[in-house]
């Protein structure tokens, strides 16, 4: 024992995860006079690895400004504090009073890809059950929904990666299309230090500072850019003939798309030289083990399914998905992006990855719920949808969220934060206040990542166990809580909505049972003994699959299908009043809308504000000098940010990170327009001019 | 029964059938088509000449069933009062609104033993313009390339590819003079020389027989293929008869109508501004226009910026704009294997340039020209493809950044080192330097090795 440690044994330490991005990287977390220390495991996916952001993270747990009791806004417009009861029953009260007038979808649930598996779903139970309402959808839609739509129509199921993280480690060529994972998630880059990366990104990101083959296409090209890889991989003859013929379907009609674009002709929509479109794609194809994947830059767009479908044509050309050291992926983004969208938070779907519209689907949740499938509701409306109708006329005039703050994360911010102002009840279940909390009528304090139990499926299909190192301080609630307290409320018997994890969990793989992501054979119990599980596990003796697609894809036919996409604009380009193009990502000590991490001291005096990254010419020609303010304005409406000039940027093109409030969002400029697949919106492409902000400082 | 006719499906009558019927699913669409095989893509036709696609590889996507082709049908006459299409299986095909795409037939070279007495092509020549054309012509042997222009530099270089003998003869001593000047058009000549074709400029073929052709210097050239590559001209005979206006094309306006403004023209038949342009992208635009105004929408067209980019691996030949252009600034750049000629406006923008063997530069200056983006002011940089060099502040070496992943600075490892960490793991245990990506390790441990000289120093 070592002299530090405290009488009477070792420091009480929990293995867990980190509460942030889909890497999920093992933790252990120890406690000492109130004190919270966190060391790196050695799970596999981090190795002992953590960025600023998990190092950090014990910080949140004890935030100064922690939601400690629920907030009711009063009569004079004030949130004020309330009894659980007294928040509780005006909440409940009021989705009665507004559903009695207008019908069940008057009230809507937003959740979030942060919540646990067993949040995830008992939320879109609660939605479906309790509330009653069509009407639920989740962040993720902004996050995952363009790959998962690709995805599922390409290979018969969406899971983000269908390997191991580990596999990537044998891989001699890597293809990152629109991810920048040095500064998204480090510990990744771990596993690809023997591979050659071609990365494709409009900016030359520190990812692709580390790239074999940098390819920098004008942001909204990258669909093009795609045609012409495979393009190049026909005519240069560097295609699996044999795999095409004997493992997929519909190669001619996708090559009658791609035929077009010959590299010239995606070099002149692009930008990227014809010569590195044909040397990132022998790179590719003379790998023995190779891998294409995703992020959100080739997803978030008005045809982000699309262009994640031409990356998969690409991939499926070379021959790589179901083959054991070689294949495509997506690269979650959010903590459970994975299992978030595979419970039922998502708008169609219900637990299982099962489809809402699917009678047998329905049949088979609603006898686990104990319901008539009858009484279940169609499909709702996507989350952008959701939100710009919001106390419209024609959409919900109620809308509870749970882990999310779209008032910064939704793209058109001004006209989403008038939506939520303008809806006749906003409740928001959340840990800190938010952006969105300070809108709502009610606020329900609830439990974190350390205070609390449960699963978590991580960016590689892999069941996690969430653990408590210590329980909520007095006056918090845990989400599960909340949400049995409220359907009680609501009339459901209690035995319904239980709020103990592992019967959640058990509930879940019941419902998930015989669906794309079959969760039935896994448990606590499983996880807890340290197994190695990913899904789909159909029962106690299964072992999990950890890589998908060896032998056959998920269609009925066993074979994965071609896409025929061609590439379209953005839904805007620049124009003389907005002549440059900004697109939003992340910074490295910033997660998802910064609520989190804007409360940690270490990683918000690093990073305070959002910067503009700008070619030193663009800047000098709107008079901007590094250090000052910038205003980005777009038809929607104006951001303020510093300006950093970056040489190797593209002259056209400007960046915004958009983790911050008020006039810094970014989302202030970003435009809402979404892919008719899979309901995402633009968020990379929006036409822009920038100038001095004037009377900023 | 009335609606939308289109005579062609070329490229530009196949994107007009597919965005009319994405901006309308119901609109009433028939198409006309000459040729017996469904439309396909004449662009990659070299590419079948060099055995790198098979014919039926250059098949479009087929059009929804709400479009009825006529395949294999010859369009005879427009009756414009009765608003019909005669066509030589004895229909009448009635419209609201008529497009011509009949695209352009090959020119070819009076050359004798070229035609048969009945007025086809001999056994062993054929045109590059045609899936027929290809089929014609044998696929092994020598072959003799007619012309030098865009078309026939490409399809000599496919062939060459294909691991075949072959000659470019073309009558003019610049190669693609209509978009080269002399210092490309050598490096041109010299890329293909070194890669085995053989280049004849300021030569004709004087005549064609079965195995080889006569060159106007008496040279006799063995020629199993003789692939004519003389350029096109516009098919203008319906609109002639019809009594539209014609000169080199048919004359189109903005909205991209003829004379008559019920019937347009498109690609390669149509004449806007006093040019045909005779290039794919033109014909995708007017489509793209046309079928916007067709349907309701609104559009002009005015016209599509010239821009030439050689296919295929090499040379990396782009010309944009126009060259001969006369601006503020002219850049040049020229060496042994490289060579750029940039014309610019006062603002620093394209007005046309010529660039050889300088692919990022190419890539680069076809978006500034397309986007109207003016260069950078580093214009070597931007030439080579390169990032300017530019005097940083100094930084102290102290406020180096080692580790990105955690923002370990130079100094802080310093400072610990000073505080007892004094090995490489000791630094990372007391800085978290090297946790996260791992990419500073190396840096990492040859930053400890060097204060570890220091202090033995």
């Amino acid at each position: 024992m070592s002299p530090s440690s405290p009488p009477g044994g070792p420091l009480p330490a929990v293995h867990t995860h980190c509460p942030y991005c889909a890497l999920q990287c093992g933790t252990i977390l120890s406690e000492r006079d109130g004190a919270v220390t966190v060391e790196p495991s050695d799970f596999p996916v981090n190795q002992g690895a953590l960025c600023r952001k998990g190092w950090t993270a014990p910080a949140l747990l004890d935030a100064p400004d922690r939601l400690r009791h629920p907030l009711v806004r009063r009569a004079d417009g004030v949130l004020r504090p309330a009894s659980w009861d007294e928040a509780l029953d005006t909440v409940t009260d009021r989705v009665r009073a507004l559903q009695a007038v207008h019908g069940r979808d008057a009230v809507a649930v937003f959740g979030g890809g942060g919540l646990t598996n067993e949040k995830a779903y008992l939320l879109g139970k609660f939605a479906r059950v309790a509330v009653g309402t069509s009407l639920i959808d989740y962040n993720g839609r902004f996050c995952m929904s363009a790959a998962a739509v690709a995805g599922t129509a390409a290979f018969g199921t969406d899971r983000g990666l269908p390997f191991p993280v580990t596999d990537l480690g044998g891989a001699q060529a890597v293809l990152l299309a629109g991810a920048n994972i040095a500064e998204t998630m480090p510990p990744l880059l771990r596993h690809l230090d023997r591979a050659e990366l071609i990365v494709v990104d409009p900016r030359r990101s520190r990812t692709a500072d580390r790239a074999k083959l940098h390819l920098s296409p004008r942001p909204g090209t990258d669909l093009a850019l795609a045609l012409g890889l495979l393009h190049a991989a026909v005519t240069e003859g560097l295609c699996d003939d044999s795999y095409i013929a004997e493992r997929t379907g519909g190669f001619d009609a996708a090559w009658r798309h791609a035929a077009a674009w010959w590299p010239e002709r995606a070099e002149e929509v692009s930008g990227v030289p014809a010569r590195l479109q044909r040397e990132a794609v022998r790179i590719l194809a003379r790998a023995r083990h190779a891998y294409v994947l995703t992020g959100r830059g080739a997803e978030q767009h008005s045809k982000g399914a699309d262009t994640v479908a031409a990356y998969i044509n690409l991939a499926l050309a070379l021959g790589l998905p179901g083959r054991a050291g070689s294949g495509y992926g997506c690269l979650t983004g959010q903590g459970n992006g994975q299992g978030g969208r595979e419970h039922g938070q998502k708008a169609d779907q219900l637990p299982g990855y099962r489809r809402i519209d699917d009678p047998d689907a329905r049949a088979h949740v609603a006898a686990v719920w104990g319901v008539d499938p009858r009484s279940l509701p169609g499909p709702g409306r996507p989350a952008v949808e959701l939100l710009q109708s919001l106390g419209t006329g024609q959409g919900p005039r109620g809308l509870l969220v749970f882990g999310s703050n779209p008032a910064v994360s939704a793209p058109h911010s001004a006209l989403v934060g008038e939506r939520l102002a303008a809806a006749d009840l906003l409740v928001v279940a959340d840990f800190v206040p938010s952006e969105t909390t300070h809108l709502a009528d009610v606020v329900l304090p609830v439990a974190q990542w350390a205070e609390e139990e449960g699963t978590m499926t991580n960016l590689e299909g892999r069941l996690l166990r969430r653990r408590a190192l210590r329980p909520p301080p007095p006056g918090v609630r845990t989400d599960l809580e909340v949400l049995r307290d409220l359907a009680v409320r609501l009339g459901q018997p209690p035995g319904r909505f239980p709020v103990e994890p592992r019967e959640v969990f058990d509930e879940l793989g019941r419902a998930s049972r015989g669906g794309p992501a079959d969760y039935s054979g896994i448990s606590h119990r499983r996880l807890d003994a340290q197994e190695t599980l990913h899904w789909p596990c159909p029962t106690d003796e299964h072992p999990g699959t950890p890589r998908l697609f060896l032998h056959r894809f998920a269609h009925p036919d066993g074979r994965a299908r071609f896409a025929p996409v061609e590439h379209r604009d953005a839904a805007e380009s620049p124009s003389a009043r907005y002549p440059l193009i900004a697109t939003t990502g992340r910074t490295l000590a910033h997660y998802q809308s910064g609520a989190q991490t804007r409360r940690v001291p270490e990683l918000n005096a690093g990073v305070p504000e959002p910067v503009l990254e700008i070619h030193p010419d663009t800047a000098a020609r709107a008079r901007l000098a590094d250090g000052m303010l910038a205003r980005i304005s777009s038809a929607r409406g104006s951001a303020v940010a510093r300006v950093r000039t970056v040489d190797s940027l593209r002259a056209d093109t400007v960046f915004l990170p958009f983790h911050f409030p008020g006039a810094y969002r970014a989302n202030l400029i970003t435009n809402p327009a979404t892919d008719p697949r899979s309901g995402m919106p633009e968020f990379k492409v929006a036409a822009v001019r920038v100038e001095p902000a004037t009377g900023w400082t | 029964m009335s609606g939308i006719v289109v005579i062609g499906t070329g490229p530009a009558g196949h994107r007009l059938v597919t965005r009319l019927r994405r901006h309308d699913g119901t609109a009433a669409v028939r198409v006309i088509g000459a040729e017996r095989r469904p439309a396909y893509n004449r662009v990659l036709l070299t590419d079948v000449l060099a055995g790198r696609l098979r014919p039926g590889q250059l098949e479009l996507p087929a059009h929804d069933g709400g479009v009825r082709v006529h395949q294999g049908v010859t369009a005879l006459g427009i009756d414009r009062r009765g608003r019909l299409v005669h066509t030589d299986d004895g229909r009448a095909h009635g419209y609201d609104r008529l497009v011509l795409a009949t695209g352009a037939r090959p020119v070819l070279p009076v050359l004798r033993g070229l035609l048969r007495p009945d007025g086809g092509m001999a056994e062993g020549a054929a045109a590059v313009r045609t899936l027929a054309d290809a089929a014609r012509l044998p696929g092994e042997g020598p072959a003799v390339v007619l012309g030098g222009g865009v078309l026939g530099v490409e399809t000599a270089l496919a062939l060459r590819r294909s691991g075949r003998d072959v000659v470019l003869v073309h009558r003019n001593r610049r190669l693609m003079n209509r978009q080269l000047d002399d210092r490309s058009a050598d490096l041109l000549a010299g890329q293909m020389r070194s890669e085995g074709v053989v280049v004849e400029c300021g030569r004709r073929v004087r005549a064609f027989a079965p195995g080889r052709v006569l060159l106007d210097d008496g040279r006799t050239v063995p020629c199993a293929a003789l692939l004519v590559c003389a350029g096109v001209r516009p098919v203008t005979g319906l609109a002639r008869t019809a009594g539209l206006a014609v000169r080199r094309g048919v004359v189109v306006d903005g909205l991209l109508r003829t004379s008559d403004p019920r019937i347009h023209a498109i690609g390669d038949c149509a004449e806007y501004d006093g040019t045909v342009a005779g290039r794919v992208t033109a014909a995708w635009d007017q489509a793209d226009t046309l079928a916007a105004l067709l349907t309701g929408g609104t559009g002009h067209y005015r016209g599509t910026p010239p821009a030439t980019r050689l296919r295929g691996p090499r040379p990396e030949l782009a010309v944009i704009g126009r060259p001969d252009a006369s601006g503020a600034e002219t850049v040049l750049l020229s060496d042994s294997e490289r060579y750029a000629r940039l014309v610019l406006d006062a603002g620093g923008r394209l007005l046309g340039g010529i660039l050889f063997g300088l692919p990022e530069a190419a890539a680069a200056a076809g978006q500034h020209y397309a986007h109207g983006l003016p260069l950078p002011p580093a214009r070597l940089a931007f030439l080579l493809g390169t990032r300017p060099v530019r005097t940083a502040p100094a930084r102290p070496a102290d406020d180096l950044v080692v580790c990105h992943c955690n923002i370990v600075t130079r100094g802080q490892l310093a400072a610990a080192w000073r505080s007892g960490s004094t090995s490489a793991a000791q630094l990372v245990a007391a800085t978290r330097a090297t946790t996260g990506c791992g990419g500073c390790l190396a840096e990492i441990t040859e930053f400890s090795r060097e204060l570890a000289g220091d202090g033995a120093a």
